[in-house]
């Protein structure tokens, strides 16, 4: 009996338990999306292709599993790059599989075709370009092994169409051969032995936590290790919702953005306990006034990660939840009353601020009524600028895969997507959208996507007419000459805009409007909202370190 | 006080030989060479070549850098997916040999004091012409470099290097 190479592929996928596949057609995958006419998984088509790489993306995040998209070749496939890109700087496990044009045409710039293994070499974990439908099965497994073990991350897998309509006949070999590929996860005894020591010895430890604690599903040894041993934990944008920022260990976000105690905490701490985290330079600020006391414990999966910017006093390579787990064991129970104290006192005196008298719609405002009204239990996905800082801000994360953003690439245009694949992969779950009228329109089109799939979406739409980041560093480090960043004049009506796509929208020009708006939108459960907050259009991020600084140089913008 | 270096580049810089063991793979060559290339490293040379096990190759790569930046390629190379082994041979007792074929010009008047230079490298001729010589070498990177010194007053006309290949000494005991 022989298989054809779209056969041999879509049996991989089943496998590997993929349900839903992000995605739109081409010349290059006709034969395919023929095969998946009548398959059983969703092939859920998008409006770009960039679209259907951060819907993976954010299917991903929310799910733990992999997410999965499908494009054509040539701009099919280069379409998806930002979106790749995007999954490799946070370490999201994403298989995206493109056409790519027959084996004989390759390298003769034949139509629609791009080198897309060449393109994503640097943004991916790694890819294939498979030459051979006897190599098909292995390739897809490897791939998806690949993308979720280890630091996950993105993997791309091209398939000529004469492979995909090749046959192959007996059994399909599909032993995976990997001879390079041996993640470390176990933590070597004797350092977890050491960091133990150091943090019983430590009189005021700090830990950092990053998005790798989410990852490996390490939120419960994470806050066992915390309360046990009394130690302060502050996350990074990408470790938002792995402890409780309703906790009283909680120090909330750190560095350029980070709350004012977080910042405090970690510069006069004296152990620096680093979680899958990787020492972001938005997180360090200036280096070398980055924990000057501090002995530094550093626990990732991924060698690369440690010592890349500040040297480890103690590295431990292994997988944070089987690293903590072994560490809560080792460590003494104390209580640190005097560090405790001084933590309180910087949280009393230095809380998060704005002016809450303003009759403006203040984005910090809708951010905290988003928290109210979904109980803080959204998953919020967030576009990049302010409006990702506010929702980093003012939103209580409890727990993991809450908070779905780009941390290190920073794509604008994220969000939308992002919130339409957390929909798929948690179809119970309330998702709301924190978005910029800048970053919305970079992806707007999947309005339409989200509507087809009558997806119950929030859209908070901070309209401030600018692209308020850069206007923030405009006006405070250049001069308030706002090059390029008003937007106002070409934005369209947002509701109507909204509405021609099928969905609720909502308009809300003053404060006492923002409940009553956010508790309708709440009741639309067949299709998403959009509500178009016009909200301070000069209102800044604080606290902010301006970049290159030490992070205890903060400015606040209500001192 | 801990005082941290705010620039991972500070540092002696230093030559490093990097041997590793690769899959045979299309594409490996480019992720490797994408690695340095994406740090702004400039790879003095590179050779690569099948194994004992024509499944793998061995890429001996030499680069100049300071010890900090050569420990993370070191570890990104070891990311990558087809890459099996790194070594670095620096400070490790290592056999480094380097060939080079030298086009030297050599009419048949002035050939006596060439072939005596070949003979106390032991090189060797491997073809003659009209006017000219090649001249093979192989040893150290610094007995290449010497008798491409020597040969230099005669008239180097063409020069095609290996780069160099390495390996570590056995263990005596």
């Amino acid at each position: 009996m022989s298989k054809k190479g779209t056969d041999i592929l879509i049996e991989a996928l089943l496998e590997q338990g993929v349900e839903v596949i992000f995605g739109i057609p081409g010349g290059a995958v006709i034969p395919l999306f023929d095969r998946l006419y009548d398959a059983p998984l969703r092939m859920i088509l998008v409006r770009h292709e960039q679209g259907a790489g951060h819907m993976a993306d954010g299917y991903a995040r929310a799910s733990g599993r992999v997410g999965v998209c499908l494009t054509t070749s040539g701009p099919g496939a280069t379409n998806l790059v930002t979106a790749l890109a995007t999954a490799y700087m946070d370490s999201v496990p994403v298989v995206a599989i493109t056409g790519q044009v027959r084996t004989d045409l390759i390298g003769n710039d034949a139509f629609q075709e791009a080198d897309i293994t060449g393109i994503t070499r640097p943004v991916t974990k790694h890819n294939y370009l498979v030459r051979d439908v006897r190599e098909l099965a292995r390739t897809v497994k490897e791939a998806f092994h690949i993308a979720a073990t280890g630091s996950p991350g993105p993997v791309l897998i091209d398939l000529p169409t004469d492979v995909q309509a090749g046959e192959v006949t007996g059994k399909v070999d599909k032993e995976m051969k990997l001879p390079g590929y041996k993640p470390v996860l176990k933590g070597h005894a004797g350092q977890i032995k050491r960091a133990a020591e150091a943090i019983n010895k430590a009189e005021r430890p700090v830990i950092y936590a990053g998005g790798g604690v989410i990852i490996s599903g390490a939120a419960r040894e994470l806050a066992q290790l915390a309360r046990k041993a009394s130690v302060p934990v502050t996350t990074t944008l990408m470790g938002l919702g792995c402890f409780p920022e309703d906790d009283p260990l909680a120090l909330r976000m750190l560095g350029m953005h980070g709350t004012v105690y977080a910042n405090y905490a970690v510069t006069e701490c004296d152990l620096l306990i680093a979680i899958g985290a990787r020492f972001d330079d938005r997180v360090t600020g200036k280096l070398d006034a980055f924990a000057p006391h501090a002995r530094i414990v550093h626990i990732d999966v991924s060698p690369v990660s440690i010592g890349k910017s500040v040297p480890a006093d103690i590295p431990v390579v292994g997988d944070a939840r089987q690293v903590l787990a072994e560490l809560v064991e080792l460590v003494e129970p104390s209580d640190r009353k005097e560090w405790l104290v001084q933590i309180a006192e910087w949280k009393e005196r230095h809380p998060l601020a704005y002016d809450r008298a303003s009759d403006l719609v203040k984005p910090q405002y809708v951010v905290e009524q988003i928290h109210e009204v979904t109980d803080g239990r959204a998953i919020i996905a967030t576009d990049v600028g302010q409006n990702q800082m506010w929702a980093a801000q003012y939103y209580t994360y409890r727990e993991p895969r809450s908070f779905l953003s780009s941390g290190g690439l920073g794509t604008m245009g994220y969000g939308l997507p992002a919130a339409i694949g957390a929909q798929f992969a948690c179809p119970d779950r309330t998702v709301f959208l924190v978005a910029g009228d800048g970053s919305l329109q970079m992806n707007i089109q999947e309005l339409a996507t989200a509507v087809v799939n009558k997806l119950p979406i929030k859209i908070a739409l901070l309209d401030n007419g600018y692209l308020g980041m850069v206007r923030q560093w405009q006006e405070l480090f250049f001069n308030r000459r706002y090059s390029s960043t008003y937007l106002r004049d070409g934005n369209p009506n947002f509701v109507k805009v909204a509405e021609a796509y099928g969905a609720v929208g909502i308009c809300v020009e003053r404060r006492d409007g923002v409940r009553p708006a956010l508790e309708a939108a709440m009741k639309v459960k067949d299709r998403p909202a959009l509500i178009d907050f016009r909200v301070d259009p000069e209102e800044n991020v604080f606290p902010m370190v301006p970049a290159g600084q030490a992070i205890d140089r903060m400015l606040s913008g209500m001192a | 006080m801990t005082v941290r270096n705010s620039s991972a580049t500070a540092g002696e810089t230093r030559k490093h030989i990097v041997s590793a063991l690769v899959e045979n793979k299309a594409g490996v060559l480019a992720r490797v060479a994408g690695l340095f290339s994406a740090r702004g490293f400039n790879i003095d040379s590179l050779a690569v070549g099948e194994t004992e096990d024509p499944a793998f190759s061995r890429m001996t790569i030499v680069v100049a850098g300071d010890e900090a930046t050569l420990e993370q390629v070191r570890k990104q190379l070891q990311k990558l997916i087809n890459v099996v082994k790194v070594q670095d041979f620096s400070g490790t007792p290592a056999v480094e040999r380097d060939l080079a074929l030298v086009r030297v010009n050599a009419p048949p008047a002035k050939r006596g004091p060439i072939l005596e230079l070949v003979q106390i490298f032991r090189a060797r001729i491997v073809d003659v012409g009209a006017s000219d010589m090649i001249v093979e070498i192989v040893g150290s990177e610094d007995k290449v470099q010497a008798l491409l010194d020597l040969l230099a007053p005669h008239g180097i006309l063409e020069v095609a290097r290996t780069g160099r290949v390495a390996m570590a000494r056995s263990q005596r005991e």
